[in-house]
């Protein structure tokens, strides 16, 4: 019940942190199918979220750590930049471009174009990760495998990690966009759209980092 | 309680599931789940207890011939012996399946996930479905462990004469990343090992990450931040650290793999020359970095393991001493102390490694700090006990058990983050008695405490009295008379993890009568963990029945029946109003005050 339900909730913010009494708002005020639990919905995903995003830094950051002991090592041999990772970037960066477009089409309650975003932002991902395959394929070509020296294991480890949680996110924008086009967005998918979204610009920041370190640094 | 607030609170009603599997085995509550974590690390403190004994018995007995081996371990222990191989292989696996499999388990993935939700006023955890998920990943990482530990069978090249990888739990490189040439059960030993460590680390992870969400947005109306009970800070803080700390471990792991499957040369130096053979392929790596990344999990993970025991402790304190936790916000803060210093004292496990002796220093500084919000702890522990009319049950003697344990585990903590003490002792028993005594017997003891006190909210039954303070008194006696000879043998040079001391000229036979002694005192208090066994099964079944409240406690789950219903609160949310240690208040009827107890007039004295 109530998935299909499109009004706007009126939820007065939940104190997360403060330690004052929850209030999920005046119960008149929720559309049918809506609970105290549902209240709890939008801050409880996006505290977790932004937990899951802080652990996932530390794997980053660790490895980071290793790139940068590993880098000073004799044996280290730079490998040529793919020039497909251009592309992916470039479909990466327009991915979030289009996600926050679809963002405010969803908070205007604009769903048909809700839906074109969406589905715009879910091509556009599974595009970034073509080219990050197109890029391995490229490597695999010139004889630059895994074991070739350590900046080519870096490059394997690094992208195959970030591709790892990207398809975590594109998974869970490959549902939103199916039940946009079903129009079938009640308030909870838009909780799902919106950690998806915060989860998606921190993969699109990672990408980034992780293009910089292994190239331009 | 909770049907006094019958208008507001009504939630969502949770029906519970009915059928054997989905309420027993893929559970997404809380409670089964935490019953099922607290049952996994049950039976791996059995194997990594049983792994202890046979240490112990080749330790007092070197190279005597076992019959029983050879049933036991036909393949590693062919004519009965235990070989310096298989002695290695068994200091890894017990070591390494009692910090995660227990230590990192029992009070986090059990306790916590059992009784966070229920004293925060809470119906289930934040994400359920993620909360069963970590479960069945941290059994699917105990099954590949026991996969370790056949790694011959898979492959009937490897790990011949072991029962796993022979690194110890640390897995120091490059002799974890060289394959078999480095030892028996370091190829597929290792790589069964390494991927059961990430599949545990990548649970961890989902497990904090649904702590940590659910106190902060969970909390039941006037339960704010200061009327926690301390368990709950506790279980905060160690999701917080396993949140930091393992995702680094899960970076060496996977680089670790790499090493083995990929080829690549992570932390292999060029011109390492392992058992006669000089190794080509690999160069570059190194050694050092294995550890950092290591210890900067290993640290926090001494947390981990410990912060949890020490909310207990302070819970369990107040109640049978009817006191007040002294200085409630001091305990609080004094667990974000140690949790925050946790992380910039890794350096102190690595003294050793030709650390700089400057960065040393810093290292020994920091980690000197943290007696500081130790001893508040401690001394605050003791303000609680101090002119208490105490109740001296058995989870009572086991929290005062964890008082002195933390003591004497602790002071030998402040012997070893001197880096001029630590270097003479570092490779000794000393620091095998140090941990044991504080990350080891401490948490289990403060396990044992969570266990007598909560089991009657658990299964509604009491456990047995008797049968619990004659398993207090010998574990107690016993773990002192293993861990304290330990300390002295180290001090005199005994070095650890060689399976005999036989032939060291400098100890000579000297130590070979306290070697016995501690076998024998390990043998006895194996053996009175069979006291707790039975008392389980046996209250289990056959224990008198526990009221609501047998232990006349205050916090939220003291206000609902024993076991709990499906959703807790069936179906309200509790009105907290006072704070969680309100005991002999003043004025006040009886000498416990629950938090749901509605508010008293204010008197003068308030």
């Amino acid at each position: 019940m109530g998935t299909s339900i499109t009004t706007d909730v009126k939820v007065r913010p939940v104190p997360t942190g403060g330690g004052g009494p929850f209030d999920p708002g005046d119960p008149k005020d929720w559309p049918p199918g809506y609970s105290r639990d549902d209240a709890r919905e939008p801050a409880k995903y996006r505290i977790g979220m932004w937990i899951a995003l802080g652990s996932i830094s530390m794997l980053f950051a660790a490895l980071t750590s290793a790139y940068i002991f590993r880098e000073t090592k004799p044996d280290w041999i730079s490998i040529q930049l793919p020039s497909s990772l251009w592309i992916s970037t470039a479909a990466i960066l327009a991915s979030s471009i289009s996600f926050e477009l679809a963002r405010r089409a969803l908070r205007l309650s604009r769903h048909a174009l809700f839906s074109r975003w969406i589905t715009l932002t879910s091509a556009l991902g599974l595009c970034f990760l073509i080219f990050q395959i197109v890029a391995w394929r490229d490597l695999r070509a010139q004889g630059v495998y895994v074991n070739t020296n350590p900046h080519s294991s870096f490059f394997y480890l690094l992208t195959s990690l970030h591709a790892v949680h990207l398809v975590g996110g594109l998974i869970a924008l490959l549902a939103v966009t199916a039940a946009a086009l079903r129009s079938r967005i009640g308030f909870r998918k838009r909780n799902v759209a919106e950690v998806t979204a915060i989860y998606w610009h921190f993969m699109d920041a990672l990408w980034i980092y992780i293009f910089v370190l292994l190239f331009f640094l | 309680m909770a049907e006094a607030h019958p208008v507001h609170g009504e939630v969502h009603r949770h029906e519970p599931p009915s059928g054997f599997i989905r309420k027993w085995i893929f559970s997404v509550d809380h409670k089964v789940i935490g019953i099922q974590y607290w049952f996994l690390a049950l039976f791996s403190v059995f194997v990594g207890m049983i792994m202890s004994l046979l240490m112990r018995l080749q330790l007092a007995w070197p190279g005597r011939e076992w019959g029983f081996l050879k049933t036991l371990l036909p393949a590693a222990a062919e004519n009965g012996t235990i070989s310096p191989e298989l002695y290695l292989s068994l200091v890894t696996m017990h070591g390494t399946i009692m910090v995660f499999f227990v230590l990192t388990t029992a009070p986090q993935g059990g306790f916590g996930n059992y009784f966070l939700p229920i004293q925060i006023g809470a119906a289930d955890m934040a994400f359920p479905v993620l909360n069963m998920l970590s479960f069945w990943l941290t059994f699917v990482a105990l099954a590949v462990m026991m996969l370790a530990i056949f790694a011959n069978v898979i492959d009937d090249t490897a790990a011949v004469g072991v029962v796993g990888p022979i690194g110890g739990w640390t897995g120091y490189a490059p002799l974890s990343a060289l394959g078999e040439r480095a030892g028996p059960g370091q190829g597929t030993g290792v790589v069964l090992w390494i991927t059961s460590i990430a599949f545990f680390c990548v649970a961890s992870l989902l497990g904090a990450l649904n702590f940590i969400t659910t106190m902060l947005n969970l909390r039941t109306r006037g339960m704010s931040l200061l009327r926690l009970p301390l368990t709950c800070w506790a279980w905060f803080t160690t999701a917080v650290l396993a949140l930091l700390s393992f995702p680094v471990l899960l970076a060496g792991g996977v680089l670790m793999l790499f090493d083995h499957i990929g080829g690549t040369s992570f932390f292999v130096p060029a011109g390492s020359y392992v058992n006669g053979q000089l190794v080509m392929e690999k160069q570059g790596g190194s050694v050092i970095l294995w550890q950092h990344l290591f210890w900067y999990f290993g640290h926090p993970e001494v947390y981990i393991a410990i912060l949890p025991g020490m909310g207990l402790t302070s819970h369990i304190l107040s109640t049978f001493a009817r006191k007040p936790v002294f200085g409630y916000r001091a305990m609080v803060y004094a667990i974000f102390a140690i949790g925050l210093l946790g992380f910039f004292v890794w350096g102190h496990h690595m003294f050793q490694s030709g650390m700089d002796p400057n960065t040393a220093i810093v290292f020994s500084v920091i980690t000197l700090a943290i007696g500081v919000p130790s001893a508040i702890k401690t001394f605050n522990w003791l303000g609680t006990l101090w002119g208490a009319r105490i109740r001296f049950t058995t989870p009572m003697i086991f929290s005062i058990g964890f008082v002195s344990l933390f003591v004497s585990g602790g002071i030998t903590g402040i012997f070893l983050g001197q880096t001029a003490v630590d270097i003479p002792l570092h490779d000794t028993y000393f620091v095998v008695g140090h941990f044991h005594l504080i990350m080891g017997v401490a948490a289990i003891f403060g396990m044992f405490a969570g266990t007598y006190f909560w089991f009657p909210k658990m299964f509604g039954r009491m456990m047995n009295e008797t049968m619990g303070k004659i398993h207090f008194f010998i574990t107690f006696i016993g773990v002192n008379c293993i861990f304290m000879p330990m300390h002295i043998m180290g001090i005199a040079g005994a070095p650890r993890r060689y399976s005999s001391h036989e032939g060291l000229a400098y100890l000579g036979d000297s130590f070979m009568p306290m070697t016995k002694f501690v076998s024998i005192a390990a043998f006895v208090t194996i053996a009175a963990q069979l006291i707790f066994v039975v008392n389980l099964v046996w209250s289990w079944f056959k224990g008198p029945k526990a009221g609501e409240n047998p232990w006349e406690a205050t916090s939220l789950e003291w206000t609902i029946p024993s076991p709990p219903p499906h959703d807790n609160f069936a179906g309200h949310e509790p009105d907290v109003h006072h704070g969680p240690y309100e005991y002999s208040v003043p004025g006040a009827e009886k000498d416990y005050t629950m938090q749901t107890d509605p508010e008293r007039a204010k008197s003068a004295g308030d």
